[in-house]
């Protein structure tokens, strides 16, 4: 088993591929999210081009790395990274919150193969990961397991409880991955609820911290490719990205949480994230 | 109850090295001896309720089967939003297991009655809810549960309920535990109040008033036949639970009652009218405060035998 995809510029082709999917996607749905699609593709690209050991053609396998998105609202990106790498056809996509549609607007693992856990109410994603990575430990198993949160999921109570139980097992086959677009649904995260000092916060909870710009495919890979940062203890990335990335008129706007790019925004969209379709 | 649990669950995890034991910091002098044998397979998350059901999740979906241990709501209501997408969405074979259902902490105040969880299970998509109604029927309950594949919730009693059965009875999804035929009156319970539903039984006895007994420890999915049954011999079903009575046993009797074909009868619901209790009580004090004790269960079914034969 490898990482599905390939070099670093198959990365970036899958970014801008994962990025006009999910535009597509949700201009024809009329869905919200979009904005947090954006802010991960470059992170997922990255992961499922050069990182996760997953294998398309046998989503199940033991010993496969476990990815669980915590953040279940951009499931658009998710689909679409999973559709690019082959875990189902393409064409699926296009089925996306559209009426009997396995392809649900919050992550869903029933009939979507590779997606590992169903998600959408945030503060649910850690834990389950953190079950999954002690699992792996006890079993002797050396697979990894990646959680990706959003800054605003921080909010949730039940994901601190998370926090202070991977370092207490020493799960250092966890790897947390913070979207730190710095916006959430009613505002700026500084202003609704200040995670600010965020690296000293999971410190403090005995992770290993890795702070990088979460649009820089090297740095993502360099990062995951070092976990654990610290031997014997669970590693968080924590991700500095843009709200709507590669999309200059949404780019950290609290709008395109909610707002579908009309017919004439989605055009321009597309040409600026650099679609080749 | 809850020892008899841990003895079963010992007996499993001996013979099947997938079963975990994940507790929330309760248990103490009760999990000790898991914890010695199956270190490997025991876990305790702290106050942590989400996490714990969250971890079990992520148990489960690498193939173990884990039972969750705490007490009253906690494992239950606190982390209601985890049961039901974590554990119900994905239907893993988890058990949620609840020390003191009803009344069992009575002294310790509402905070710790777990009077509206059988309710909430009973919601739950795809939840087996077991509510053992004494100590032989632990054993097979937890049994049940470990043999389900999806979620399961067993509400246990905490400990010295009197043990009703002479040997130690089948549970099977669906069934019920008829210990008594009865062609005045059908007692049907669920959980450990069954010992005050028998000595209510043997007053009405005492005073020529045949009542049979139905002990019915998985509450979902439902006994129907049995109380098809008890419809057809009898003039009166009475429902008894230590819990609210939204959601409870009683309303799921008469959904069965309801059913196109089954024999009109009259249908007495005792249950909690309100489960907020504001005063300090023993688990006795505070079901004869609701009448659920044997006089008063009693007393209750004399008293609607007398109207149902007015009515008529």
């Amino acid at each position: 088993m490898r990482a599905v995809g390939g070099n670093a510029s198959d990365v970036r082709g899958l970014a801008a591929r994962i990025r006009a999917h999910a535009l597509r996607m949700v201009h024809r749905a009329n869905m919200s999210h979009i904005g947090s699609c954006l802010s991960i593709a470059d992170l997922l690209a990255t992961l499922y081009g050069n990182v996760l050991r997953v294998d398309p053609h046998h989503p199940d396998a033991t010993g496969r790395d476990r990815f669980i998105l915590s953040k279940g609202h951009a499931a658009a990106i998710l689909y679409a990274v999973l559709a690019e790498c082959g875990f189902f056809p393409v064409s699926w996509l296009e089925t996306y919150c559209q009426d009997g549609s396995p392809l649900l607007g919050h992550v869903n693992s029933h009939g979507v193969p590779g997606v590992e856990v169903s998600t959408g109410s945030l503060g649910h994603g850690l834990p389950i990961a953190c079950g999954m990575a002690l699992a792996g430990k006890r079993d002797g198993e050396n697979h990894r397991v990646v959680v990706m949160l959003s800054d605003g999921e921080l909010d949730e109570g039940s994901s601190w409880e998370a926090m202070l139980f991977a370092p207490q097992h020493q799960l250092d086959n966890l790897i947390a991955i913070v979207d730190c677009n710095g916006i959430q649904s009613f505002g700026n995260v500084a202003d609704v609820l200040d995670l600010h000092p965020l690296d000293e916060k999971w410190r403090a909870f005995r992770w290993a911290v890795r702070t990088i710009d979460g649009h820089d495919h090297a740095a993502i890979e360099a990062a995951l490719s070092a976990a654990p940062f610290e031997h014997g203890k669970p590693s968080v990335i924590l991700a500095r990205t843009v709200k709507g990335k590669g999309v200059s008129f949404m780019e950290h706007q609290l709008a395109w949480h909610y707002q579908a790019p009309t017919a004439g925004q989605l055009a321009q969209a597309l040409a600026e994230v650099g679609d080749q379709a | 109850m809850r020892h008899t649990f841990v003895r079963t669950l010992l007996d499993l995890a001996k013979d099947d090295a997938s079963v975990w034991l994940v507790c929330g910091d309760l248990g103490y002098s009760v999990l000790d001896e898991f914890a010695a044998r199956f270190p490997e397979r025991y876990l305790n998350v702290g106050v942590a309720e989400q996490n714990m059901t969250g971890v079990a999740a992520g148990l489960a979906l690498s193939g173990k089967i884990v039972f969750t241990y705490s007490i009253a709501n906690f494992p239950v209501a606190r982390c209601l939003e985890q049961v039901r997408n974590d554990l119900c969405y994905h239907q893993l074979n988890v058990t949620i297991v609840a020390v003191g259902g009803g009344f069992a902490y009575g002294p310790a105040g509402y905070t710790h009655h777990a009077v509206e969880d059988l309710a909430l299970m009973r919601a739950m998509p795809g939840m087996m809810v077991l509510a053992p109604g004494d100590p032989a029927e632990v054993g097979p309950a937890t049994r049940a549960a470990f043999a389900c594949a999806g979620p399961s919730y067993l509400r246990l009693g905490k400990g010295g309920e009197p043990t009703v059965h002479t040997h130690v009875p089948d549970i099977r999804p669906g069934d019920a535990i008829v210990l008594r035929e009865g062609m005045d009156v059908t007692l049907i319970s669920t959980g450990a109040i069954l010992g005050e539903v028998v000595g209510a039984a043997d007053r009405l006895a005492a005073r020529g008033i045949r009542a049979g007994v139905i002990s019915m420890p998985c509450l979902q999915p439902m006994g129907a036949a049995a109380v098809w049954h008890a419809a057809a011999r009898s003039r009166l079903v009475m429902t008894v639970e230590e819990h609210g009575r939204a959601g409870g046993l009683g309303e799921a009797v008469a959904a069965v009652l309801s059913m196109a074909g089954v024999r009109p009868v009259a249908l007495e619901i005792c249950a909690l009218t309100s489960t907020v209790v504001n005063v300090a009580g023993t688990q006795a004090y505070l079901r004869r405060m609701h009448g659920l004790d044997a006089d008063g269960l009693a007393a209750r079914a004399v008293a609607a035998l007398q109207d149902h034969a007015r009515e008529r």
